[in-house]
């Protein structure tokens, strides 16, 4: 009965209303069919073409310098307990290493991945 | 065994009153949401359903139990169902792990704050899922926003928190609050000012709200990523929501608000600041809402790569340089 056991069991009980909820909705809600309804939403017109429509790369640039720096973040979260122990030593280590990573923030950045048109 | 047993249903127990406390609190944050907001716009805000409308959540809650759940044709069925459940578990488990009290944390995990940042970085697959499933352009665009909206913002609030963990020296988030009493007013708040401003604006973005609620943008996306869910599909991404608010603005009171500890000790309510805490950051989120307007979606961007990522690493550094030198 740890901590990571109440946590999941927590978990657990609001997946259990959520599909409780939606098992209600399901016996309760009205059923009307009409094949009008099931068409999806654009501005009352139907829709034209596939609706995953190809999207702007910025995106998928945002998202590897999300991963660069997220990983980045996981390094500091121990560095940051363990910081009384290490002291000086600890500041100059991670200093370099996020200076290291301020380079390639600032190359991204003047290379335009930064930019939203 | 029988011991085991008498614990287990003590947890469930447990767990079951934490839940119902949340669901109350998320409810009447909706009222509460309305009810400010109108009165902010010269409005009366809802009062027909009740004394002054108070039993307005359970009437709009009633309402979607009833409505009828239309899944339009195109979508990918198995995730098109899966996704809000992935977003209101994510949201919601977080209230576990926040201490309302010394003696009353439902898990008191030892990486609690990098669970509460794990949870919020799955709830961005909800959003982008539900926007692929829904065979709707709205939808799609609206999850895409959203999900790079979250991704970027989450940086921002893990090096905002970081500095808290500097300063506490642990991840554990009891330890955290216990860990303030050494401050000035017993909160982190005069030390970290920098970072706390820095993650209300993230949290705020993190939970899509106003001014940075640009997946759900209602005059331009109509409702974002659920606009093709129906009936309680679609409240549970609205439950997500507010859940998402309640846990974000009682991290913040956690870790830069002292928590349960206040100047005084209260008699019989031990809740009583952390409550009253909890309500002030909600309160701040919806007058926010209430005062400003829409953010663009590259001023957006800008904001949470150009300036609040470097003010959140320099504001690291100077604490970890005070911290060696005081």
């Amino acid at each position: 009965m740890g901590p990571y056991f109440n946590f999941f069991l927590f978990a657990l009980l609001i997946l259990v209303l959520g599909v409780a909820l939606v098992g209600i909705n399901l016996i309760l809600g009205l059923r009307r069919y009409h094949s009008e309804k099931l068409i999806p939403y654009e501005c009352g017109l139907d829709p034209s073409g596939d609706a995953r429509i190809p999207f702007r790369v910025r995106f998928y640039l945002i998202a590897v310098i999300f991963l660069v720096f997220d990983v980045e973040i996981i390094f500091l979260y121990p560095w940051a307990v363990i910081f009384e122990e290490l002291g000086w030593f600890g500041f100059v280590e991670i200093s370099v290493f996020v200076i290291m990573l301020l380079i390639a923030y600032i190359y991204a950045w003047s290379e335009g991945a930064l930019k939203w048109e | 065994m029988g011991e085991l047993i008498d614990k287990l249903i003590f947890t469930v127990i447990a767990a079951v009153i934490l839940l119902v406390i949340a669901l109350l609190h998320v409810a009447y944050l909706t009222y509460a949401e309305r009810k400010i907001i109108a009165r902010m716009q010269q409005r009366l805000g809802p009062n027909r359903v009740g004394p002054r409308g108070l039993l307005q959540p359970i009437a709009d809650m009633l309402k979607l139990l009833t409505k009828e759940d239309i899944v339009p044709y195109g979508v990918d069925k198995p995730i098109f169902y899966i996704a809000p459940f992935i977003s209101l578990v994510c949201a919601g488990t977080g209230v576990a792990l926040i201490p309302l009290w010394e003696k009353f944390v439902l898990s008191n995990i030892n990486v609690g704050l990098l669970f509460i940042l794990a949870l919020s970085s799955l709830s961005a697959y909800g959003v982008i899922l539900s926007g692929w499933a829904s065979n709707s352009r709205y939808a799609f665009l609206g999850g895409l926003r959203a999900s790079a909206q979250v991704v970027s913002y989450e940086i921002a609030m893990s090096l905002a928190l970081l500095s808290v963990v500097l300063m506490a020296g642990s991840l554990n988030l009891m330890d955290i609050v216990k860990a303030q009493i050494n401050s000035p007013y017993k909160i982190y708040l005069i030390p970290q000012i920098i970072a706390f401003f820095v993650f209300i604006i993230s949290a705020i973005a993190e939970c899509n709200r106003v001014p940075f609620d640009l997946p759900e943008a209602e005059t331009e996306l109509v409702a974002g990523y659920f606009v093709e869910y129906s009936a309680m599909r679609f409240a549970i991404f609205y439950l997500a929501e507010y859940f998402g608010m309640v846990v974000m603005s009682a991290l913040a009171v956690t870790c830069f608000l002292g928590g349960w500890i206040g100047p005084f000790e209260v008699p019989y309510i031990p809740f009583f600041w952390f409550l009253i805490k909890l309500y002030f950051i909600l309160f701040v989120y919806i007058w926010v809402r209430a005062t400003l307007p829409r953010y663009r979606y590259d001023q957006l961007m800008g904001l949470g790569w150009k300036v609040l990522i470097p003010v959140a690493i320099v504001n690291l550094f100077l604490t970890a340089f005070l911290k060696l030198i005081v």
